[in-house]
């Protein structure tokens, strides 16, 4: 096969939106994929783009966030003129709802500090006591305390943003690589060549989107990706008319109508099984928040696995002693779709990442950040 | 047994279940899609591809391929998305 300006290994949402931003700007890229044996985290995601609470302890990433959430729509705009497919985005503003005044006091709490820090990026959020927030959703049940609304959250359909982005970068003429497991990234002088269970390949520029296979492929390059599976569980009632227009943190009604209840966190290695005592809380918690999904039937239950770095936050890296291998890694590609596809990926094609990513880089765990 | 489809006498018999007695009695369609509004019919018959949905003595989203046959049964085609409030 010839050569390729970069392959991006990784097909699913990091990778699939970093590969259609290189080739929009003219790249010839290869998506490297798996299978379904994968652990294909963009499959199983809740579709929140989420702004009000990320960043608490690193500032930068909250700006991170916002900028996606802000270039969001324009994102959608492209694919929808590329593909025909709507992505599903809608950005009425967000509610966390709390079921007691301790709880609304630690999340009020919580806010003040976030938006304490140096360097915040400045957004506006209201705390709403119960009368406001029943105004606002008059669904709520009884022992709604109180809550955060943040008008720029949002949330989409990450389903039909896989198979956009997918469609656009097929339109586009890039080469989307299915069961291509990678086994090993070697420098040549031109570049690459990644060795995969379905042959060699050779690229300029490798960028690392393998979730949590980066942590296997990134030492090949001199990177550091610790990252570990968080299992997240997810479930879905049946259809039903619209009656809740905005998403909360743990609770959205689909455009299609489904309500998904999640926001769990475990950790519980690489096991994708759901239970049902975690599911029961989330539907009990649930339930106290919007007393009318007690009479929806449930249709399915999944689990996940988050992509999980020790503090929570991205990790976007380029090699010291492999110049033009690039890692990224996050557990939020949803939100973050419209960041790695606008503005992170014209950094890659220009082959250097500027200081505004050192935050992200993983210096911050205390590694080094080229072996 | 005899139930009621849309408020017509249908027959059925015991132990069928309402997807295949509506099949039985030559109902082809039997709801209105929730997202696009299309008609669909009873498809896969084990439970797990919803297309059966009817509404059955007043209950919304029903199964009609897991519920048994009731003598008097209520019927109702199932229109677009349930709502609960």
């Amino acid at each position: 096969m010839r050569g390729h300006d970069i392959a991006v290994l990784g097909g699913g949402l990091v990778g699939s939106a970093i590969a259609w931003g290189l080739t929009r700007l003219g790249a010839r890229v290869a998506l490297l994929d798996e299978g379904d044996v994968a652990f294909r985290a963009s499959r199983g995601n809740f579709g929140l783009v989420w702004v009000q609470s990320k960043g608490q302890g690193m500032a930068a990433y909250a700006g991170w966030t916002k900028r996606s959430s802000d270039s969001w729509a324009e994102l959608q705009d492209h694919l929808r003129a590329e593909t025909g497919i709507d992505a599903g985005f809608a950005r009425p503003g967000g509610f966390s709802l709390c079921l007691s005044e301790a709880e609304l006091d630690a999340r009020i709490a919580w806010m003040r500090r976030l938006h304490n820090q140096p360097d915040m990026v400045p957004y506006p959020y209201e705390v709403l006591d119960r009368p406001a927030l029943a105004r606002m959703l008059p669904a709520i049940g009884p022992e709604v305390a109180g809550g955060i609304f943040c008008p720029i959250d949002g949330h989409a359909n990450p389903l039909r943003l896989l198979r956009a982005l997918h469609g656009a970068l097929k339109a586009r003429g890039a080469d989307y690589l299915p069961e291509h497991a990678v086994e090993g990234i070697v420098r040549t002088v031109a570049g690459f060549e990644i060795d995969t269970t379905k042959g060699k390949l050779g690229a300029q520029q490798v960028v690392l989107t393998a979730g949590l296979g980066n942590a296997r492929l990134a030492p090949m390059v001199g990177l550091t990706a610790p990252v570990r599976p968080q299992r997240g569980q997810i479930v879905v009632t049946e259809r039903a008319a619209r009656f809740l227009d905005h998403p909360m943190v743990t609770i959205r009604q689909t455009d299609e109508g489904s309500v998904m209840i999640g926001d769990s966190q475990e950790e519980a290695g690489f096991d994708t099984q759901v239970g049902a005592p975690i599911l029961a809380t989330m539907a009990e918690r649930a339930v106290r928040m919007f007393p009318r999904l007690g009479q929806l039937g449930v249709v399915r239950t999944w689990a996940a696995l988050r992509v999980m770095t020790p503090d929570g936050f991205p990790i976007y890296q380029q090699s010291i002693s492999h110049p033009g291998a690039f890692l990224a890694t996050c557990h939020s590609g949803v939100t973050l779709a419209a960041a790695h596809a606008l503005h992170l990926a014209p950094h890659i094609l220009g082959g250097h990442l500027p200081t505004s990513f050192a935050p992200f880089g993983p210096a911050r765990f205390g590694v080094p950040a080229a072996a | 047994m005899r139930l009621s489809v849309d408020g017509r006498p249908v027959e059925a018999r015991a132990g069928d279940t309402v997807a295949a007695a509506l099949l039985a009695a030559g109902v082809l369609d039997c709801r209105d899609s929730a997202v696009g509004g299309v008609p669909r019919a009873p498809y896969c018959l084990m439970g797990v591809c919803f297309d059966c949905l009817v509404r059955i003595d007043g209950v919304d989203n029903c199964q009609g391929c897991l519920v048994p046959v009731r003598e008097g049964m209520r019927v109702e085609r199932q229109r677009g998305a349930r709502t609960v409030g």
